[in-house]
């Protein structure tokens, strides 16, 4: 393993260095959007296609008594209304969700959270269908609802679920990992144990395109062509044809180009189901785009864990164990899109990058009156809150040790011989070498001047922090003996074809949301085949052009699809071998592969190019034996695991100790998400999930009032950050390879929405250090970081 | 995209013509300037009108900045970018730079203007606090070319109401202009372009003698409406300028004040920027006034 140092900051210089393989370079999908070319699902416009509006609860929990139809049917323009009833005639009024769990596509029985679908409404354009919306009368019985999570498993608390035959409480599931008995022995035994009550809010990914579908269903060929905001479009054909009963060839998803995922498009809505619906009773194209308010108030959301943290230690800093009891609020409906067997997803690695004696974790959760998901937000499968939690009461421990959270860090950190390492949760960390990942990020930081800094500020009075967070992700779910979703093993395909001009075409089964596949997927190829990565078109996002594959979420696409994508270049680079022997007329072993032509060895001379050679595989004359015509391959990769990038953050924040306001005056991010293949698109991303952790840290989260109304229903109330808010992100680097990763790359998409808040809220709660506070919950809006300085800090719910 | 039930649009040609319209069309007609707090609240199906009178084409009528000697004129249609870059404005009243850099955003400030940002009459509105802390009066125009002119205090009738009524037009904003003036406009916001937690302005006149002649304080966002403060007035009044004094205007502002909890902050807090932000508006004026 090795580990390379990389002191210097950003560059921005010389972002387009063309190579051929790994490198910088400008992105090729950025003149089409930066010149307004992007085409977006609503950019579909097909002839004669219709608009679909949907009505939606305005009650958080309430019985519906009545639907009447009949004024919005007669509404100019209006084709189609359809409500709950009419869709459960067909059997379609609910569909599984992606935990197994059933959610309503338009509610018939009751309605189970403030938002969800009612009833659609399909007509000329989207104001006729908006309009008739207005004249559906729906009668209510209005319910008490069930808001807060620590209330929902108490004897009187309403049944939400009680369409689940037999169901009698509000209990989703409870789920343990780690070792009890050995937790509690270590605990019963330590020199020091901390406890600390840290909520992680519910909030939302809020990507900049809503989501929405046009659904074209042909009665006379049987094909149904969906075009929607999918971050999934394979796993979603599959579920259509299984619930939808529409034979799975005869469904084609388009997911065209996409503003924004982060996981808000991973679950399948009822609104793409009623557009198809919309499109078989009407015989039209029909178009459902949600509006900002949809989005925010029905779609999945991210978060919403109640921890209790608790960690063991020795008096000079030796973390022994940790524990912690978390209550999950899973919405309305189990939604939560994860592999099977992680009903919690990844929050196992809570024990973060430290190398302990035991931990254990117990989890119960429960459904409320909220909008279901759970698991978005570039979240790794729950691992922003995993990292949250071990890394704030991994400071509260620094806080009452009376130690600098650095070094607390430094003393306890897995040391790079302990790799493969297996946590006491059953994870096991491919690669790693912490320290130095940490000292570089010390180093950009000046820390020990920031220290001294702040040392004199405080005797001033003045309010600054300083923050640190190092984490450990498990990404690219993942093998498939261990996961699958509904069914579908998490392994990814990909092919690979060399056109007779020495072009290529790669396809992927994952799609791009903003991550820049069309060039790191072009650049893996162009690496392994020696083709510049211009040469190389990458097709993405139609399941009739694409190999099979899970999706892009869960920083999976290059740890998975990446691989596919390496070792099917390899295979074609094997072939095009076979042919350069008979090319050269030379024996195999006697070529050398030198990036974009084989060569004989020992005679520089006598070499062909890749290009050569898939003219000679396409052209006229013999093949050596056995080797076909074409040079194409196609794969299906499995990873044997996942991989672990790591990171240290260091964040610097200033609070104004008359408003309470808190400045991020500085953020030191160094990565380590081994090879890398484009810098630049990996600081790109770095920068995104920064400016997402201020968002959380500060600002954002969806709150509810007592009846479970939902207060975060536009941009107005629920806050994303601006420019003004972040600082320029210093951003750094480290290089342990993934040891089983065909090009040792490892997932980087998420890890700064991962890494972040907890370096930020790590950074205020510093600040605050002269009042005696050790905790504060997100959101630290002025306001709650005021009543934090005055000890009274409370939880968000 | 959220989009608005129907109703009918007309571009006006004068303020006359406009009024009339007005009178004519009753309550179900609604002028729309910079559209920014009206068009969302449409889109959203928070208010519904069957009529629109666009009068933006009255710009060159009504959108002006005139500095006096004993008053600054400001048409109502005159738009945040311009009250921002106006160097005139900003020299006889530095609280309206200092007001307009926080409102919103450069897409909003472009279009947004003065009259609506007072006629919308929310209680977070800043250019209402720096309308109340100059001590503004505002000119209605009604059928006939009837004009009233009425203080701030008369205009906000209530949260979301004005003393405008149905087939009237604000068309002005008179400032008055005394000597030894100076000040200051703070906000505090969750996030740039949002809505104030709470923002303050002061404005002091200073006499010869360095004493404070009248002082005011406006503040958004505690009450139903855009408050004034006169007891900080009174009790300021004749004073010299110390940091007792403004702790001591401070403190009658938080308890003058009668701010909600909300997501924006608690009361509690906002009490406390209330008095925060007067004391650090105040002690910026007499700065301000002084050099
Ligand atoms: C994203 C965003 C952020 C914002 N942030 C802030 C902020 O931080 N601080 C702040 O103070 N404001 C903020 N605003 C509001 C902004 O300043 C608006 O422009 C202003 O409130 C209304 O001005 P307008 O010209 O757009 O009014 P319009 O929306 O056109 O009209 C508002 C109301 O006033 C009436 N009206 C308009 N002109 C007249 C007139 N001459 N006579 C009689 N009635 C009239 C209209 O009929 C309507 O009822 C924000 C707005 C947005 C969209």
């Amino acid at each position: 393993m090795t580990t390379v140092h990389e002191p210097k900051l950003t560059t921005f210089d010389d972002n387009d260095q063309k190579p051929v393989g790994h490198g910088r370079m400008l992105r090729k999908e950025d003149p089409r959007f930066l010149r307004g070319r992007g085409r977006y699902t609503d950019d579909v416009q097909l002839p004669g296609m219709l608009h679909l509006a949907i009505l939606r609860s305005p009650f958080a929990h309430a019985r519906i008594l009545s639907v009447d139809i009949s004024a919005a049917e007669a509404s100019p323009g209006v084709k189609l209304v359809v409500t709950g009833a009419m869709l459960a005639e067909k059997g379609l009024a609910w569909m599984p969700t992606l935990s197994n769990d059933v959610q309503a596509v338009l509610a018939t029985d009751k309605v189970r959270f403030q938002g969800q679908e009612v009833a659609f409404v399909v007509a000329d354009d989207r104001y006729a269908a908006r309009d008739a919306l207005e004249l559906i009368d729906v009668e209510y019985d209005v319910l008490d609802p069930v808001v807060d999570a620590r209330r929902a498993l108490e004897p009187d608390a309403p049944l939400i679920r009680d369409d689940l035959a037999g169901k009698t409480n509000n209990h989703v599931f409870d789920w343990e990992t780690g070792d009890e008995a050995a937790t509690a022995a270590v605990f019963a035994s330590a020199d020091v144990v901390v406890t600390e009550d840290i909520v992680y809010p519910r909030v939302h990914p809020a990507p900049m395109e809503t989501c929405g579908a046009v659904a074209d269903f042909d009665a006379i060929d049987g094909k149904l062509r969906l075009w929607s905001t999918t971050q999934a479009p394979h796993a979603h054909r599959t579920l259509y044809a299984i619930v939808a009963g529409i034979p799975e060839h005869k469904i084609q998803v388009i997911a065209p180009d996409i503003g924004g995922g982060f996981g808000n498009k991973v679950p399948i809505y009822p609104g793409y189901v009623c557009a198809i619906v919309g499109s078989i009773l009407t015989g039209k194209p029909v178009k459902w785009m949600e509006d900002r308010s949809e989005n925010l108030i029905s779609t999945g959301f991210a978060r919403d864990y109640l921890m209790r943290g608790e960690i063991a230690a020795t008096r000079d800093g030796k973390i022994l164990a940790i524990r912690t009891n978390v209550l999950a609020d899973h919405g309305a409906f189990n939604g939560t899109a994860a592999p099977v067997k992680y009903p919690a997803g990844f929050f196992g690695v809570f024990t973060g990058s430290y190398d302990i004696e035991a931990a254990y974790c117990k989890m119960t959760a429960v459904y409320t009156n909220k909008a279901p998901g759970g698991v978005a937000y570039a979240c790794s499968f729950r691992i922003t809150e995993a990292v949250y939690l071990v890394e704030r009461i991994v400071d509260c421990l620094a806080y009452e040790l009376d130690m600098d959270p650095a070094e607390l860090r430094l003393k306890n950190f897995i040391q790079p011989e302990q790799f493969p390492y297996e946590t006491k949760t059953g994870w096991v960390y491919d690669s790693g070498n912490y320290e130095p990942t940490m000292r570089l990020a010390m180093d950009i930081a000046g820390y020990a001047d920031l220290r001294r800094e702040q040392a004199e500020k405080r005797a001033r009075g003045e309010l600054m922090g300083i923050g640190i967070s190092f984490f450990t992700e498990a990404v690219g779910a993942g093998p498939r003996k261990d996961m699958d979703i509904l069914g579908l093993g998490m392994a990814d395909g990909c092919e690979l074809r060399i056109h007779p001009t020495g072009k290529a075409v790669v396809r992927l089964s994952v799609q791009t949301q903003g991550q820049g596949h069309e060039t790191t997927f072009a650049q893996i190829v162009a690496e392994e085949i020696g083709i510049p990565p211009a040469d190389i078109e990458v097709v993405h996002g139609d399941t009739d052009q694409t190999p099979f594959g899970l999706g892009t979420y869960g920083s999976r696409s290059t740890p998975v699809s990446g691989a596919a994508a390496a070792l099917v270049a390899r295979k074609v680079r094997d072939k095009a071998q076979l042919i350069a022997s008979a090319m050269l007329e030379v024996s195999v072993a006697d070529l050398d592969w030198v990036k974009g032509a084989f060569q004989v060895k020992g005679d520089p001379s006598k070499s062909v190019t890749i290009q050569a050679i898939a003219m000679r595989a396409h052209g006229a004359g013999d093949l050596p034996d056995g080797v076909e015509g074409g040079l194409e391959a196609q794969i299906c990769y499995n990873p044997s695991n996942l991989t672990y990038p790591h990171g240290a953050y260091i964040c610097v924040v200033d609070i104004d100790p008359g408003t309470a306001q808190v400045k991020v005056r500085r953020f030191i991010a160094v990565d380590d998400c081994g090879t890398r293949i484009n810098p630049m698109i990996i600081e790109g991303q770095v920068h995104g999930g920064l400016t997402d952790g201020v968002g959380m840290a500060l600002m954002e989260m969806i709150a509810f009032d007592e009846d479970g109304n939902c207060l975060g229903a536009s941009l107005m109330d629920y806050l994303i950050p601006t420019a003004l808010e972040v600082p320029d992100w210093e951003t750094g680097f480290t290089v342990t390879p993934s040891p089983h990763h065909p090009i040792g790359a490892k997932g980087v998409g998420e890890s700064a929405t991962v890494g972040s808040p907890p370096a930020i809220v790590n950074a205020v709660v510093d600040a605050l250090k002269p009042f005696g506070v050790r905790h504060a919950d997100m959101p630290l809006t002025p306001s709650r970081v005021w009543d934090a300085m005055r000890g009274q800090a409370t939880p968000p719910i | 995209m959220q989009v608005p039930a129907p109703f009918e649009y007309e571009r006006a040609t004068s303020v006359d013509q406009a009024i009339g319209l007005m009178e004519r069309l009753g309550s179900s007609a609604r002028l729309v300037a910079g559209g920014h707090s009206l068009l969302p609240m449409m889109k959203l199906r928070l208010a519904n009108f069957e009529y629109l009178i666009d009068i933006n084409p009255l710009h060159d009528e009504l959108g002006y900045i005139r500095v006096g000697a004993d008053e600054v004129r400001i048409g109502a249609l005159t738009r945040h970018r311009e009250l921002l870059e106006s160097a005139e404005l900003a020299a006889a009243f530095p609280i309206f730079r200092d007001a307009e850099r926080v409102i919103a955003d450069p897409v909003v400030r472009n279009r947004g203007t003065l009259g609506g940002s007072l006629c919308q009459a929310d209680p977070s509105e800043d250019l209402s606090a720096v309308c109340t802390t100059l001590d503004a009066s505002c000119v209605i125009r009604g059928p006939g070319g009837a004009e009233r002119v009425v203080s701030m205090a008369e205009f906000h009738v209530g949260p979301y109401e004005t003393a405008v009524a149905d087939g009237e037009i604000l068309t002005e904003i008179r400032l008055p202009r005394r000597p030894g003036h100076g000040s200051a406009y703070e906000k505090v916001e969750r996030r740039a372009g949002d809505w104030a937690v709470v923002s303050a302005g002061a404005a002091v006149w200073l006499g010869a003698d360095g004493t404070i002649a009248d002082a005011r304080v406006g503040l958004a966002a505690v009450g139903p409406n855009t408050t004034g403060i006169p007891e900080i007035s009174d009790t300021i009044k004749d004073q010299a300028p110390s940091e007792a004094l403004y702790e001591q205007a401070g403190a009658i502002a938080a308890r003058s004040c009668d701010p909600a909890t909300d997501q924006r902050g608690s009361a509690d807090y906002k009490r406390h920027l209330a008095d925060e932000l007067t004391r650090r508006t105040l002690r910026k004026a007499v700065e301000r006034a002084r050099s």
